[in-house]
């Protein structure tokens, strides 16, 4: 297939990932939709490493999703410590960072 | 057959991330994000990345999925309302601007100019993504991005036993041990004044300390508070 | 000439160290040590002055203005200042009458202040007012001028307010400060107006240059002068800011003598003599000067028959006197203006005194109306207040007598308008002899009151509780209040030989300048002087016949009428005080320039002053100023600050809007 394609269906799922981001409550379900976000960023960059021939962009997800493993390690670690103060798990009611 | 299976793992893919955004249950969305992972892998082996691909399947769906999957058991995935607090307009805002950032993309992309988007690509050789490949790079031309992704690595593994730690709260066992250092390095008979007075625990002296096996609690009199 | 320079600053330094030595050792020192040395400086002050006397008599006539400079202050933007001293006869002839007269006026003061606690004080500030005068005679610029001006304005303040815990002497020392600054502001100001046409602050240079510097511009020499004179008015206690003058009285008797009577008082005199060169060439500024001087000899000389303290009688009388010298030196006449301030120095000082011997006796009071029949037991006393009073009423052949007969000749000889001037003078003659001797009879004769009683048993009466003299308050004898002890002529050898002395020159003083016969004064006086259109004249033989009888005979006739209202007939002053209630009543409220003022300058100020405190400072500054601008930040970081609500996805959402909108724009301007 076209690279084009597959930039479509990055594009998509990007898509996809921010309007979860923005719409959905529990920080847990969050997290997961900026997973869905790099995800989608390194189906790009692997399809722009096809499409130049270069491996470069391969090299780079692979970082990336080292990074994504970090965050999720820290993401998960804040919401377990949430959950252990009885905190709610919920966006909307963790605000007192306001002013 | 390469377009078949395109266009099946790009379904898998699109509907994984509808999943993940469309469920109530955290848990299917946790399930929803996995098949959307493996889709991915699927898309990645059609694009000759064989290294990644495999990579995504052990780390990402393997390790860091099976996380996901222990912190929402933990936590309890009770099924919630879906959007925000009715009335805002932040439903809206999402769904337009969504749909606007993906035309956008889209239109960055295929209206580029770039010459080879609607070719395969250039031809690559056999080794194109094998992983001697990945590797050579990885520990030639790339050493300082690899060497700094471990140390990420490291500091987010530190990070991780630090938020994890049991602090002040469920039982009073925990009180016991809240000593630095400095303390066991405190000659014999000397102290601060929050330790006089009681607020703090005092520390037996050094030499009972080498000989006894669990620190004793020094008793709070009145003459203390 | 070194030597004349060297015996100039040693007589202006030697009060300055006195000063110094006085306040760093005042605490060690005990007794009456401090007086002494405060004493002792003068007396090395005097010495040499006398000494430069000499060495200026030694020069050439034409030698004799001598400009000692010490250090350059600063040479710049075309102004020339300099430290630097003029010695010449005007300033020599200030200097010893300034030293000399302080000198016995510190022997005086170190038995009068003895049981004071701020007996150390006392005399350092004494010995600073010394030095401030002195700085003040010797200055050879502008410059210096106004900084012995301003010192012996401050020295001033610091005297009159002596007895610090006393709410009347500090309000007195207060007024005086401040009508005396108004005075800097005129001097200061008129020096402004004369250095923008001569280009230099140098006082020799300043009247060298003035002929053709003012030469068309005479109308800012006009305004500049009468600038100047604003000065020497506030200084001088002309009208119209004459009214700090009685309230000054509030100081201790020493300071009154000192600088009310003798020195500061004079300063304005000094400066009008000073500055003739320039005030013949402006006749108008100096014709002011005669007018203010001539308004001022009278409305004081009726104002002193009315009044019943004993001091502010004497008070009034200097105001007087120093009318009298005002338009002499005005009209012309300066040698004899100022052979009159030293006259005046003479018995001023000396009626001081003797008044203070009094209030002593009186333990503290210093109404009139208490006194009576001391003379008995305070002869020496009275001999010196009659000595005083002679001389201060103009009867030959005492010292007041030829000193202002000779202003009043050289007066009368300008003619013209100069005769209304004439008149006025020997009127106000008429009144010095009358409120003089009305003062003495009061105090003297009469039937002994009870404190003279108690003196001639030779107990020195003491008041029981301290009172203020003026209202009667209650006051203890400690530190800011006088002390507990009275001490009298009679019992003190200091006092005594302080007030013989000028007792003495008071009577033989005047022979120095005896018309036709010497000429003392006049011939020291002539290199200061020997630019001055005026300065050599020769009046007819008439007219000082003319002015002799009519002095004698104003004087004469003065006591008598003393005489007749207070000894004779007792009651002729009560009855005749009822038929001219008004005059009476305008009199003994001093013309009412106290209530002028207030009205005039006093509320005012105070409104306008409550004015900015209220609504200015309220409504402008703090609320517009400060409220607006802060108001307008704090607006605009509240407004910046709805956007930290604290939502997550409100973040989220920025973020994803921001980004979707950047995209836009770079994909449209592409």
């Amino acid at each position: 297939m076209d690279i084009g394609w597959y930039l479509t269906v990055s594009a998509l799922i990007f898509a996809i990932g921010a309007a979860g981001v923005l719409t959905r409550r529990s920080p847990l379900v969050i997290l997961l939709c900026i997973e869905l976000m790099l995800n989608a960023a390194n189906l790009a960059l692997i399809a722009f490493a096809r499409m130049h021939g270069d491996p470069d962009g391969q090299i780079f997800a692979i970082i990336v999703m080292v990074v994504a493993a970090c965050e999720v390690t820290i993401g998960l670690g804040i919401i377990v410590a949430m959950h252990r103060r009885r905190l709610p798990i919920n966006v909307d009611e963790l605000r007192e960072l306001q002013g | 057959m390469a377009a078949l299976l395109f266009f099946l793992a790009g379904t898998g893919a699109i509907a994984g991330a509808a999943g993940v955004v469309a469920m109530r249950n955290p848990f299917y969305s946790v399930l929803a994000l996995v098949s959307h992972l493996l889709s991915l892998a699927a898309l990645f082996l059609l694009l000759h990345a064989e290294f990644v691909a495999a990579a995504q399947v052990i780390v990402y769906a393997g390790a860091v999925m099976v996380l996901y999957v222990f912190v929402v058991a933990y936590v309890g995935g009770q099924d919630e309302p879906l959007g925000p607090r009715p009335g805002s307009g932040l439903r809206v805002v999402s769904l337009v601007f969504g749909a606007a950032l993906f035309i956008e993309l889209c239109i960055a992309t295929l209206g580029s100019g770039l010459s080879l988007i609607d070719t395969r690509g250039t031809p690559v050789g056999a080794g194109f993504g094998s992983p001697g490949q990945i590797g050579e790079l990885l520990l030639t031309r790339y050493l300082l991005a690899f060497e700094l992704a471990s140390f990420l690595l490291l500091i987010a593994a530190v990070g991780a036993v630090v938020l994890a730690r049991r602090r002040g709260g469920v039982s009073a066992a925990d009180d016991q041990a809240r000593y630095s250092a400095m303390d066991l390095l405190r000659p014999a008979n000397t102290g601060t004044m929050a330790e006089a007075v009681g607020v703090r625990r005092r520390l037996p002296p050094a030499t009972e300390r080498a000989g006894a096996t669990e620190p004793e609690q020094a008793p709070v009199t009145d003459a203390d508070r | 000439m070194t030597s004349l320079k060297l015996f100039a600053w040693v007589t202006l330094l030697a009060p300055l160290a006195g000063t110094i030595a006085l306040g760093l050792l005042g605490r060690r020192l005990t007794g009456r040590a401090p007086g002494y040395l405060g004493t002792a400086a003068l007396a090395v002050s005097f010495a040499s002055a006398i000494a430069a006397l000499f060495a200026l008599q030694d020069l050439a006539e034409d030698e004799r203005q001598v400009v000692a400079v010490a250090w350059d202050y600063a040479s710049t933007v075309g102004v020339d200042a300099q430290l630097s001293l003029l010695v010449d006869p005007l300033s020599v002839f200030m200097m010893l009458i300034v030293a000399g007269v302080s000198m016995l006026i510190h022997l005086y003061s170190i038995s009068y202040m003895a049981s004071d606690r701020g007996y150390t004080r006392f005399f350092a500030y004494l010995n600073f007012f010394v030095f401030s005068m002195l700085l003040l005679v010797l200055a050879g610029n502008f410059l210096v001028l106004i900084i012995g001006w301003a010192f012996v304005g401050a020295a001033s303040y610091l005297l009159i307010s002596f007895w610090y815990r006393r709410a009347t002497a500090t309000r007195a020392g207060i007024k005086a400060f401040v009508i005396n600054v108004l005075g800097d502001v005129g001097l200061v100001l008129g020096t402004f107006f004369i250095f923008r046409h001569t280009g230099t602050l140098d006082f020799l240079g300043t009247f060298e240059r003035a002929g053709e510097a003012f030469a068309g511009n005479s109308a800012d020499l006009t305004a500049g002068l009468i600038l100047v004179l604003v000065g020497a008015f506030a200084k001088s206690a002309q009208i119209p800011l004459h009214t700090w003058l009685p309230d000054a009285m509030e100081g201790p008797t020493p300071v009154s003598a000192l600088i009310h009577a003798a020195t500061m008082v004079t300063a304005g005199v000094y400066l009008i003599a000073r500055m003739h060169p320039l005030f013949e060439l402006a006749p108008t500024a100096a014709d002011v000067g005669a007018v203010i001087g001539c308004l001022t000899l009278l409305v004081a000389g009726t104002i002193a028959i009315a009044v019943t303290d004993l001091k502010r009688v004497i008070a009034y009388s200097t105001m007087s006197q120093i009318g009298y010298m005002i338009m002499g030196v005005s009209a012309g006449a300066y040698a004899a203006g100022l052979f009159h301030l030293m006259t005046h120095a003479f018995f001023k000082a000396l009626l001081f005194m003797a008044a203070g011997s009094v209030i002593a006796a009186m333990a503290g009071q210093q109404n009139l109306d208490r006194m009576g029949g001391f003379r008995r037991a305070m002869p020496f006393t009275f001999g010196c207040m009659l000595i005083g009073g002679l001389a201060l009423a103009a009867v030959p052949p005492f010292s007041g007598f030829f000193s202002k007969d000779e202003i009043m000749l050289l007066v009368g000889d300008r003619g013209g308008w100069y005769w209304i001037l004439y008149v006025a003078g020997y009127v106000g003659a008429l009144l010095t002899g009358v409120y003089a001797f009305r003062m003495i009879f009061r105090a003297f004769l009469g039937e002994p009151v009870a404190e003279a009683r108690e003196l001639e048993q030779g107990h020195l009466h003491h008041a029981e509780v301290h009172t203020n003299p003026a209202t009667g308050e209650e006051e203890d004898s400690d530190v800011g209040f006088p002390g507990a002890e009275h001490h009298i002529a009679e019992r003190e050898p200091t006092m005594k030989i302080a007030m013989g002395v000028l007792a003495l020159l008071a009577i033989f003083g005047g022979l120095v300048q005896v018309p036709h016969v010497t000429h003392v004064v006049d011939g020291f006086l002539e290199p200061t002087f020997h630019d001055s259109a005026l300065y050599e004249r020769h009046p007819s033989d008439s007219l000082i016949s003319l002015g002799v009888v009519l002095g004698t005979v104003a004087g004469v006739l003065g006591i008598a009428i003393a005489y007749l209202v207070w000894v004779r007939n007792p009651g002729l002053s009560g009855r005749v005080r009822e038929r001219l209630a008004a005059l009476h009543k305008l009199f003994v409220n001093k013309w009412f320039f106290d209530e002028l003022i207030d009205a005039l300058v006093v509320r005012p100020s105070r409104w306008f002053g409550s004015f900015a405190q209220q609504t200015f400072e309220r409504v402008v500054v703090n609320g517009v100023l400060v409220g607006g601008t802060t108001g307008v930040v704090k607006a605009g970081s509240s407004a910046v600050r709805a956007a930290q609500t604290g939502f997550l996805r409100y973040y989220a959402a920025l973020v994803v809007v921001g980004m979707v909108l950047m995209a836009f724009y770079f994909l449209v301007s592409t």
